[in-house]
């Protein structure tokens, strides 16, 4: 007995650095196996906090170009309105019971990362606002990325430009479905994969999301393709798309939140158990 | 012994918040950045407490891991350039590190620069191995860790020349 705590008084510091060494890998591998609940993320009180601060600061250096985007979003916004047939009437709501299949709660990017191959972003809205994870997070120009994790006032972001990131999309002509992943270089540049080769496909064609996945509502714009591989191994394309959304500005976006997203989910679930 | 321990936690606290709110948004060419955030563990004390070392070491890493949504990455490598620190003094100031005559926050001579030097390569070696995560990138990744490594030792040496306590 008394030579096994002789050991460990002699060794402390070595069973320290193992044990503290176990507990870092063990978050760094559970960081990079699971999809989703990291056990440290930037969507706490403290880092998020922090974030809002420094944010606070820098977006007075943005204003100008922030409210030129928001003012051309509002241009479309209202060219779309005043080029309907009739102008004076509102659009029905495709729903039943005045529920909008679709809702959206808008939000603030306070912390953005490019530089590594998984990236995160912080957000400015949290439970508290009505936000959960998948939701889909997209701006003015399109998607940008899924929601992780959310703490109370805060939320994180997997980007697209994020290895692990998957996101169902189309081509907008075609209807033709492949999925959209970043293979971890540029920070402009996304890829399509899976994308058949029946598909009419040339460069400059507009890439949607498709309508296979629940996060995204169908039809939001994603990029256009400029350049075109073919794989001789598996008979698909390999596209890589050029992307609307500047990845490493981004200021104000949108989380939408899908009604149906809980009873379509419910019912793939009962398929699958069956 | 007291001031020392204070100009740590002073060190510990100014250099993470230097780190992220400016290091952290420093990306040279999309994928170089800094992390002079280590010369907290460069700098510690070299008779000083190991444990102390080992505990805050790793609680600068996690929070830097928390900053940066990285899972536990910065908290390994902060750990093992925090346990491999005696070797490494051994292996660039040889027999003078027993007498414990070694001071670092002075003026950089050779011995000192390769010690600054071999520390931050190990740090950003196990960083961006463990970020990256699969051998089929180890090129992009090794030279990721040349060019940081480069632009961290930079910031280092200018940091370590500002803070130098003056001997008039």
């Amino acid at each position: 007995m008394q030579q096994i705590f002789h050991f460990i008084f002699k060794n402390s510091n070595r069973l320290l650095f193992l044990l503290l060494l176990g507990i870092s890998l063990a978050l760094t591998i559970q960081s990079h196996s699971f999809h989703r609940s990291r056990v440290i993320s930037s969507a706490n009180f403290l880092s998020g906090g922090v974030y809002e601060k420094i944010n606070n600061i820098n977006e007075y250096l943005n204003l100008k170009t922030e409210n030129d985007a928001l003012a051309l979003e509002n241009a479309t916004l209202k060219s779309l309105l005043f080029n309907k047939k009739d102008t004076a009437s509102v659009a029905k709501l495709d729903s039943l019971k005045g529920v909008k299949p679709q809702d959206i709660i808008v939000s603030k990017v306070i912390h953005n990362s490019y530089s590594v191959p998984e990236n995160y972003l912080t957000l400015n809205s949290g439970a508290n606002q009505g936000v959960k994870p998948d939701m889909g997070v997209v701006n003015s120009l399109g998607i940008v990325g899924i929601i992780d994790n959310t703490s109370a006032n805060y939320s994180t972001v997997i980007s697209i430009l994020n290895k692990k990131s998957q996101i169902n999309a189309k081509i907008k002509k075609s209807n033709h479905f492949g999925s959209l992943i970043w293979n971890g270089k540029n920070t402009g540049f996304v890829q399509l994969i899976d994308v058949p080769r029946l598909a009419a496909i040339r460069k400059g064609d507009t890439i949607v999301t498709g309508g296979q996945s629940v996060i995204f509502p169908e039809n939001i714009n994603i990029g256009t393709i400029s350049k075109i591989e073919k794989d001789n191994q598996t008979h698909f394309y390999t596209i890589t798309v050029k992307l609307f959304n500047d990845m490493t500005n981004l200021g104000h976006v949108y989380i939408i939140k899908s009604k149906d997203k809980e009873e379509v989910t419910n019912l793939e679930k009962l398929e699958k158990d069956e | 012994m007291n001031s020392t321990l204070l100009v740590n936690i002073l060190r510990f606290i100014l250099l993470l918040a230097v780190q992220v709110i400016v290091f952290n948004n420093m990306n040279f060419l999309g994928y170089i950045s800094p992390f002079p955030y280590i010369l907290f563990i460069i700098l510690y004390p070299v008779n000083g407490n190991k444990t102390g070392l080992l505990l805050s070491s790793f609680l600068l890493g996690l929070i830097m891991d928390l900053f940066s949504n990285s899972g536990g990455v910065h908290a390994t490598a902060c750990l093992s350039l925090a346990y491999l620190r005696p070797y490494i003094f051994k292996f660039s100031f040889g027999l003078s590190y027993e007498y414990q005559t070694v001071k670092l926050n002075d003026v950089v001579t050779p011995e000192r620069f390769s010690f600054i030097l071999v520390a931050v390569l190990l740090h950003h070696l196990i960083l961006f191995i463990l970020e990256a995560f699969q051998f089929s990138i180890i090129l992009d990744v090794l030279l990721r860790t040349l060019l940081s490594t480069v632009f961290t030792i930079i910031l280092c040496v200018t940091i370590i020349y500002l803070i130098k306590p003056n001997k008039r």
